[in-house]
């Protein structure tokens, strides 16, 4: 009864068939059928492409959750990522290779680095934070070359892929493929749970208008927080995941331009908050993939094309820091 | 002892570079309400053109004079092309458009200079090293740089502190009403203030250029830092970014060459060995975070937004 | 209950919902608050009134807690709460509107005020079940939405709402969390005549129910709804009582009607 009184206007039920719901449903069915298909063609290869798309999929929902949802621009979610495969690969290298342990390790490091990093920078707002995050990453990034033992600046070999058990064997590509792709489908569905929940209004509202949520009771600071580890978090276990599909891990995947490729997803696929996220890697992956085929610089492409979706494209996300209210 | 000082010398020199990006930042900012994540670009530029000019015309001095008109010229066209659509956006889309501007300009230096990186040599006459202190000597070349960014720093203090043009900048104000009603042309006003930051960022590149390094992707790693600066230094002040440059190439520099030698005294061996680079290069994040905790708004906030 | 003016003489009252003890802020060289001595009475509708510039602004701050005072003391309900947060004095029972609307406007009318319940019931750490579905959310916000007049408004966009319904919406969401104080700053604020008549009725129906502190330029409203008034100029209360004391103080006359032999106070508006 009362539900009926108001329409959700961010989050329509898929039931509606708008022409951004089609799209999105039919750019899953894709995803889901990319290993048929490629097995059927001979073309192996893009097994391995689309799982990089959706592991990296899965670090931009989880950006999006404190972006879209929450507000908070953080430049430095690839320090999760690294944080993640690098539970995984010391783990491996230490011997321990079973999934049950490196998985729960990889996101409880990074929740417990998005602890701390957020608990600093939530202090302050806006364009500092966006600072303050870049720098975590940075020096979590300069930590990880500086780690001899663990291969440094050249990285680690991870030999075995995680193993669970006789369970799932992530040896194989479409297995692991369709493990990542549930992943990502789980992590969609509970984050729209989330954003709809006590929590998610909570956060949607200190997105909104932080200074009256405060002023009708809410110490916004500490759900900034939660959101802030929670993304965190999901980020670790994409970290992980993408440790075994490359079966290595080094500096390179926390180097700040990989925070900004996941910015760019968020902001790119803004064009329905959910599935925004998986919009935009594929866009900007399958970008990426294109223009290094076309010609041997094609961030002299991709650059400038970056610059005109900021300029002219005003994607849901847009307005985020500035747009609606200031301070 | 000698090699401290010598050390601490060099956090000094560090500092001056490291105050001539941040406060290019904070000019920008501070008056057009502009992230520029490119900025770090410009000091790549600066560097690069540097090196080429003294290739090409055989002097140090001119190619340094010429690099820097470079690196003001190109600062100036870039604002007029891709920077003035940025000005009506938000931050979120400021970072993403200069974002994209990085990977443009490193692609573009790369295929204009080639992946290798280059090198600037000095003159001989700024190759030897002048006694500073009984039994100290430290290179002509160093002394120049901390120098000249100390009167350069001087000038930006005098705009800063005595211009209407620095009251905005002081004030944190981005208010185009504002600024028409000082009675000046604004988009003229924003792109020699973009111009300006340009020439203290590519200033800077040009100075490091003999002793650090002129590659690809060398504007990113120090923005960061100059980032880190203005965090601790304060929102919108010169004077705090001058203070916390200098702290933070001090403690960069000192942490660097002291850090892991003090942690073998209590650390054995292979824990000192392992932890060493890793905590040195942490240090001034380290500061930073401290300065979180403490105070969040900064050691000399000038801005209150 | 009504408070007369006669019979307290200051010090503590047993009746003192808030009591604000010589509180003192200053922002460079502006003393903007000047040892401000305020006492409000359970049930009472106190109205603050003072030309502009007098410091309203910044006496809303200290009381809601978003500036913190130098010097002095803010009891409510009687603890001391002068160096607590914002949540915190919300959470306590002191709700408070804002004089320039301020809304999650891109949220329904009633998404809003279940918002402010939501504030009011315990912690938000429930991240699983739809919160929209919360009767217990839903249900207090509708009635508040009902208080203010807005009830087939429920399901409408704040930024598709009329100045006068935001302004009405404030109200909603300040009383949604059941306050014992609602501080109001400026209600009536850019509305025209019927809209302001319409709001001034609002404010009377919650008379007696909730205690107000009201800060307002409109002399017509603030003398309808008032048991009491303080003047507030440069920062220090000039003046405390009825409306008829006020009125007739010459003091207070000089300095805020501005008229040496006295203005009607309906002539003049805010």
């Amino acid at each position: 009864m009362t539900a009926s009184l108001d329409p959700s206007l961010k989050d329509a039920p898929p039931a509606v068939m708008t022409a951004r719901n089609v799209f999105t449903i039919g750019l899953i069915a894709i995803l889901a059928l990319v290993p048929v298909y490629a097995y059927a063609t001979g073309q192996t290869f893009s097994v391995a492409l689309f799982t990089r798309t959706i592991i990296l999929a899965i670090g931009a929902v989880s950006l999006n959750l404190i972006m879209g949802y929450g507000g908070m621009v953080s430049f430095g979610h690839a320090a999760y990522l690294g944080i993640g495969g690098y539970a995984v690969g010391i783990l491996a290298k230490e011997g321990i290779g079973s999934g049950f342990v490196q998985w729960p390790v990889a996101i409880a490091a990074s929740a417990l680095y998005a602890l701390v990093v957020g608990a600093l920078s939530l202090r302050t707002r806006g364009v500092y934070f966006i600072m303050i995050t870049l720098a975590f990453a940075q020096m979590i990034y300069y930590v990880a070359i500086g780690l001899d033992r663990y291969g440094g600046d050249d990285g680690l070999t991870i030999y075995k892929r995680s193993t669970f058990g006789g369970v799932i064997d992530l040896n194989d590509k479409v297995v692991f493929y369709y493990l990542c792709f549930a992943i990502l489908l789980a992590s969609i569905y509970l984050i729209a749970r989330l954003v709809n929940s006590h929590f998610g209004l909570a956060l949607r509202g200190t997105q909104s208008n932080e200074r009256r949520m405060r002023a009708i009771g809410f110490p916004t600071f500490r759900y900034k927080l939660v959101a802030f580890v929670i993304s965190g978090a999901l980020c670790g276990l994409a970290g992980a995941l993408l440790a075994n599909h490359t079966s290595f891990i080094s500096p390179a995947i926390m180097h700040w331009t990989r925070s900004g490729d996941l910015i760019v997803m968020v902001v790119l696929g803004g064009l329905g908050s959910l599935f925004g996220p998986v919009i935009g890697a594929v866009v900007f992956l399958l970008l990426q993939e294109g223009l290094s085929r076309v010609t041997e610089f094609p961030d002299l492409i991709l650059g400038p094309i970056l610059l005109l979706v900021a300029i002219y494209v005003h994607g849901g996300i847009g307005g985020l820091l500035e747009g609606r209210r200031r301070g | 002892m000698l090699y401290f000082l010598e050390q601490c010398l060099n956090g000094i020199q560090l500092g001056m570079l490291l105050f001539l990006l941040a406060a290019g930042l904070t000019l920008v900012f501070g008056i057009m309400d502009l992230v520029n994540l490119a900025h770090g670009s410009l000091y790549m530029l600066g560097a690069y053109f540097a090196a080429t000019f003294a290739t090409v015309t055989g002097s140090f001095t001119l190619a340094i004079i010429l690099a820097l008109l470079a690196s003001l010229v190109a600062g100036m066209v870039l604002e007029v092309i891709a920077i003035r659509p940025l000005y009506r956006r938000s931050h979120l889309d400021q970072v993403l458009g200069t974002f994209g501007l990085i990977l443009f300009f490193n692609e573009l230096v790369r295929l204009v200079w080639g992946p290798e990186g280059r090198t600037l040599s000095l003159p001989t006459e700024m190759l030897s090293a002048v006694q500073v202190l009984p039994g100290v000597f430290y290179p002509i070349y160093r002394l120049v740089i901390i120098g000249v960014s100390l009167a350069v720093a001087g000038l930006l203090y005098v705009l800063v502190m005595r211009t209407r043009l620095g009251m905005l900048v002081r004030a944190g104000a981005s208010n185009r009403e504002m600024v028409g009603a000082l009675g000046i042309n604004i988009k003229l006003l924003y792109t020699l203030v973009f111009g300006l930051g340009a020439a203290l960022a590519g200033f800077a590149g040009v100075m490091q250029a003999p002793i650090l390094t002129v590659q690809i992707g060398m504007g990113e790693n120090i923005l960061i830092l100059a980032f880190v600066v203005i965090i601790i230094g304060g929102i919108g002040s010169i004077r705090g970014a001058f203070v916390a440059a200098i702290i933070v190439g001090l403690i960069d520099t000192l942490g660097r060459s002291f850090l892991p030698d003090m942690l073998h005294l209590v650390l054995s061996n292979s824990a000192a060995q392992t932890l060493g680079p890793s905590l040195s290069s942490m240090s001034i994040y380290m500061l930073m975070a401290a300065i979180l905790v403490f105070r969040p708004e900064g050691l000399f906030p000038a801005a209150s937004r | 209950m009504a408070a007369s003016a006669d019979c307290w003489k200051g010090g503590a009252v047993a009746d003192a919902l808030l009591q604000t003890e010589g509180l003192t802020r200053r922002f460079g060289g502006v003393t903007a608050a000047d040892a401000i001595g305020l006492t409000i009475v359970s049930s009472e509708v106190h109205a603050i009134i003072g030309p502009n510039g007098a410091g309203k602004t910044t006496l809303i701050g200290l009381l809601s807690g978003e500036v913190v005072p130098e010097q002095g003391s803010i009891r409510f309900g009687g603890s001391e709460i002068s160096h607590l947060p914002v949540y915190r004095r919300s959470q306590m029972g002191l709700a408070r509107s804002f004089q320039i609307t301020s809304l999650f406007r891109d949220f329904t009318a009633l998404d809003n005020v279940a918002l402010a319940v939501q504030a009011h019931r315990g912690h938000s750490f429930r991240f699983w079940r739809d919160a929209r579905r919360d009767d217990d959310l839903r249900g207090p916000a509708l009635a508040a939405l009902e208080r203010v007049g807005l009830r087939d408004r429920a399901a409408t966009r704040v930024d598709k709402m009329s100045h006068g319904e935001q302004r009405q919406l404030e109200i909603a969401m300040a009383l949604a969390g059941s306050p014992q104080l609602l501080l109001l700053d400026e209600p009536m604020a850019g509305m025209g005549p019927d809209e302001s008549s319409r709001m001034v009725q609002l404010l009377r129906a919650l008379k007696g129910s909730v205690t107000i502190l009201l800060i307002e330029h409109d002399m017509e409203a603030v003398f309808a709804l008032a048991d009491r008034l303080s003047v507030l100029v440069y920062g220090r209360i000039i003046a405390t009582g009825n409306p008829e004391t006020i009125r007739n103080d010459p003091g207070v006359r000089q300095a805020y009607l501005g008229e040496k032999h006295g203005a009607e106070p309906g002539a003049r508006h805010g």
